[in-house]
């Protein structure tokens, strides 16, 4: 069966365990997480897991329902058929010897990246967007070398009504 | 009011109505048994291994319809629940096990004694709490009593270290508990419960599986009236026996890999099936590609999880069974139903011509009629415990149980060790029922430690050892899928179990002549005080029907 890929937003109680109630239900019933990436909201007990899996469509229902059944998950907000804003964050670092510096800085001004440590023979690129635009910058800095990347899981919000 | 730690603990389980609990003492909880010894509101009893513990607290919530209770300690005393955690989180069991833990000061210091039960026992409890700060001590374990027993029922554990049992507040009830991520929905969509009428009214070959939901939610009554309105033959899991009375017409007998051959070719051939409270365990569906195939199925569950997670289903109705089928009931006034002469018909053919049988010889005494026996003497009426394995499948298939409630087994883990702590629990909790543990010579050797409790407790419970000096179910599938090589099975090496009984302080009888299984059992049953009754059983008796593992429930081998 064919797979498709879904980002869920999950409200949670901000308390020690929670992520690894929810890691450990991933695990024990096999299903996969592609990304994810948690962090505090504006209320004090509640934080937000953004995360992104890939599976059937029958495997995401039973995904959100035991997500639900956990006592600390407050609300699952499945954004894949939603109006939504998503961004990655990608620290990359990339060989940047002197005659390739001229279309490392063109790629990074034609993607709105920032170049954010530069030295002799290296670049540092922070790259905001979302997942195509990770994997489009990616490839084409392949070829001068990169030499590492960090990057973050995809963060999400639905996007307010009546835009 | 200033109260310790421990001594609020004992409060909020009284609080819960409960007034017997099973534990065993340690370091970490000392300073609860130091003040269970100065008061007399909560009943302990003390165990002889943690994990009877728990499978005393299991059957005694199961006995009594409430909430069972177990306290241990740290480190060894809690890593020893977790098989009873398992098998009470498998069938869905409210139990609340508090487990003491080291000083707050030393966690995560690989202290003497210290586990991570909350890490360890996550994914086989309906959730956990490890209390650090006594403030939030009566909370905690009012909702932990909450979570334990609304909803889809399940274990809840409790960690407790000793320093906030010992440390002393101004107590203050909390008050009711309200969870913003906790709301399980007992009410049912109405639309649903409408199609569950038309669909009823239009089927031809209708069928009732029933499940453990059911009997939680305490809604025999209402799905007997169901069938009985409606002219519909039920059947049930394991979990679920009791849920309609086996002496009724309508019963089909168990469904599943030790089904009754009626019973899994109703599903087979049924163009209906209304599931209520039931998981579509494997052991009930064998293979899930030719399991009802011609069913349209109706399933009740107030777990959304269970719906469309093994069999999809055509009419999905979330809540509780009772509401549901109360709400079905109603919508069924005055209406009317076809009596279903033609299916009822082809059912009793099937149990006229393919009955469950075996043939009691004059030699050597069959496990089977034991049972039978059993039953005929205590005229269905004694709670019924089991071990695990053919003793367990037996007791299924030729004790009748008429009433919920009276059928304890650990179905879902199939726990081998279960029955005899689960009798004493269940006897704590039923002091006037007859309570029987039907045992396998192997499983009671797992538990037997128990047979202390029960005496020093002085709550007299019967066991019933069906002793086929096998490991009996392995060797069954050996003997079927293992061309007979009977590795690790033979269990000939036994100890003598009346002298073992009477080492304890309990009687032993032992029987092996068919023409005094009946006396032998009567005697047993009618001694004061805890009997162990042994029976020598055929060896090589095994059970059928048998489904082997992956078939259709249709496939049956026969004797
Ligand atoms: C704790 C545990 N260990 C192992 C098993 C696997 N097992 C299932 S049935 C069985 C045999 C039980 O033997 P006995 O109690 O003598 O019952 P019988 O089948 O002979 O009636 C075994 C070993 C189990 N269910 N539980
Ligand atoms: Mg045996």
């Amino acid at each position: 069966m064919k797979t498709n890929r879904y980002l869920l937003s999950i409200l949670v109680d901000d308390e020690p365990g929670v992520l690894s109630r929810i890691a450990g239900l991933f695990s024990s019933r096999a299903f996969n997480i592609d990304s994810l990436s948690v962090a505090n909201t504006t209320e004090p007990e509640i934080s937000r897991i953004t995360m992104v899996t890939k599976c059937e469509p029958h495997i995401i229902e039973q995904i959100k329902k035991q997500l639900n059944k956990l006592i600390n998950v407050i609300t699952v907000n499945d954004l894949t058929d939603k109006k939504y804003v998503q961004r990655q964050l990608a620290l990359i670092k990339v060989n940047a010897q002197p005659e390739k510096r001229a279309e490392i800085l063109r790629i990074v001004d034609i993607f709105r990246c920032k170049i954010v440590d530069v030295g002799l023979f290296h670049y540092t690129i922070e790259m905001s967007g979302n997942s195509d635009k990770h994997d489009a910058i990616i490839s084409l800095l392949t070829p001068m070398g990169i030499i590492e990347i960090a990057s973050t899981g995809t963060i999400a919000l639905a996007r307010e009504n009546g835009r | 009011m200033k109260l310790t730690g421990a001594q609020i603990l004992i409060k909020m389980i009284r609080e819960e109505g409960i007034d017997t609990i099973f534990g065993y003492p340690g370091g970490a909880v000392i300073d609860i048994y130091d003040t269970l010894a100065k008061q007399n509101d909560l009943k302990h009893i003390l165990v002889r291994h943690e994990q009877g513990a728990v499978h005393a607290a299991d059957a005694y919530a199961r006995a009594n319809k409430s909430v069972g209770v177990a306290l241990v300690t740290s480190g060894p005393g809690a890593t020893n629940t977790v098989t009873g955690i398992a098998s009470a989180y498998c069938d869905s069991i409210p139990v609340v096990i508090f487990t003491g833990q080291v000083p707050t000061a030393l966690i995560g210091n690989d202290a003497f004694q210290e586990v991570d039960i909350v890490g360890i026992t996550r994914p086989c409890t309906k959730h956990n709490y490890l209390v650090k700060d006594i403030n939030k001590l009566a909370s905690v374990i009012k909702e932990a009593f909450h979570l334990a027993s609304s909803g889809r029922p399940g274990p809840v554990l409790v960690d407790l270290p000793k320093n906030v049992m010992q440390t002393e507040i101004d107590f203050k009830n909390p008050g009711k508990v309200s969870l913003k991520s906790y709301k399980p929905n007992y009410k049912p969509n109405k639309k649903q419960l409408n199609r569950v009428v038309e669909l009823i009214q239009k089927a031809k070959r209708p069928v009732i599986f029933a499940g453990g939901g059911v009997i939680l939610s305490q809604a025999s009554k209402q799905l007997t009236s169901l069938a009985k309105i409606a002219n519909i033959p039920v059947t049930a899991s394991l979990m679920g026996l009791g849920a309609f009375p086996g002496s009724n017409p309508l019963w089909l007998g168990m469904l599943g890999m030790h089904g009754t051959y009626r019973a899994n070719m109703s599903i087979g051939n049924c163009d209906l099936m209304i599931a209520a409270g039931v998981r579509f365990d494997d052991r009930v569906t064998g293979n899930i590609e030719k399991f009802a195939p011609h069913a349209k199925i109706i399933q009740i569950d107030i777990d959304p999880t269970s719906i469309h997670k093994n069999i999809k289903v055509q009419c999905p109705i979330v809540g509780d069974c009772k509401t549901a089928l109360k709400g079905i009931l109603q919508l069924m006034e005055n209406k009317i139903f076809n009596e279903n002469a033609t299916w009822l018909d082809q059912i009793k053919a099937w149990k006229d011509t393919t009955p469950l049988r075996y043939d009691q010889g004059k030699k050597i005494i069959k496990p089977q009629f034991v049972i039978e026996k059993l039953y005929d003497l205590t005229k269905g009426n004694a709670i019924i415990t089991t071990e695990v394995g053919q003793n367990q499948m037996w007791a299924a298939q030729y004790y009748h149980f008429n009433k919920p409630n009276h059928f304890i087994t650990s179905g879902g883990l199939g726990a081998m060790g279960f029955g005899l702590p689960a009798a004493i629990g269940a006897k704590a909790a039923c002091p006037d029922k007859l309570v029987v543990d039907i045992a396998g010579d192997g499983s009671i050797q797992m538990n037997i430690q128990e047979l202390m409790t029960a005496i020093e407790s002085k709550i007299d419970v019967k066991i019933v050892i069906l002793n086929n000096q096998y490991l009996g179910m392995v060797r069954q599938w050996q003997e079927l899928f293992y061309d007979k090589v009977y590795s690790s099975t033979d269990m000939a090496n036994a100890p003598d179990f009346v002298k073992l009984a009477e080492a304890y302080g309990a009687k032993g009888f032992r029987c092996d002549r068919p023409d005094e299984v009946e006396s032998t059992l009567s005697k047993g049953l009618n001694s004061k005080g805890t009997i162990v009754m042994e029976f020598m059983v055929d060896r090589e008796e095994s059970v059928y029907p048998m489904v082997p593992a992956g078939e259709a429930i249709t496939e049956m081998l026969l004797v």
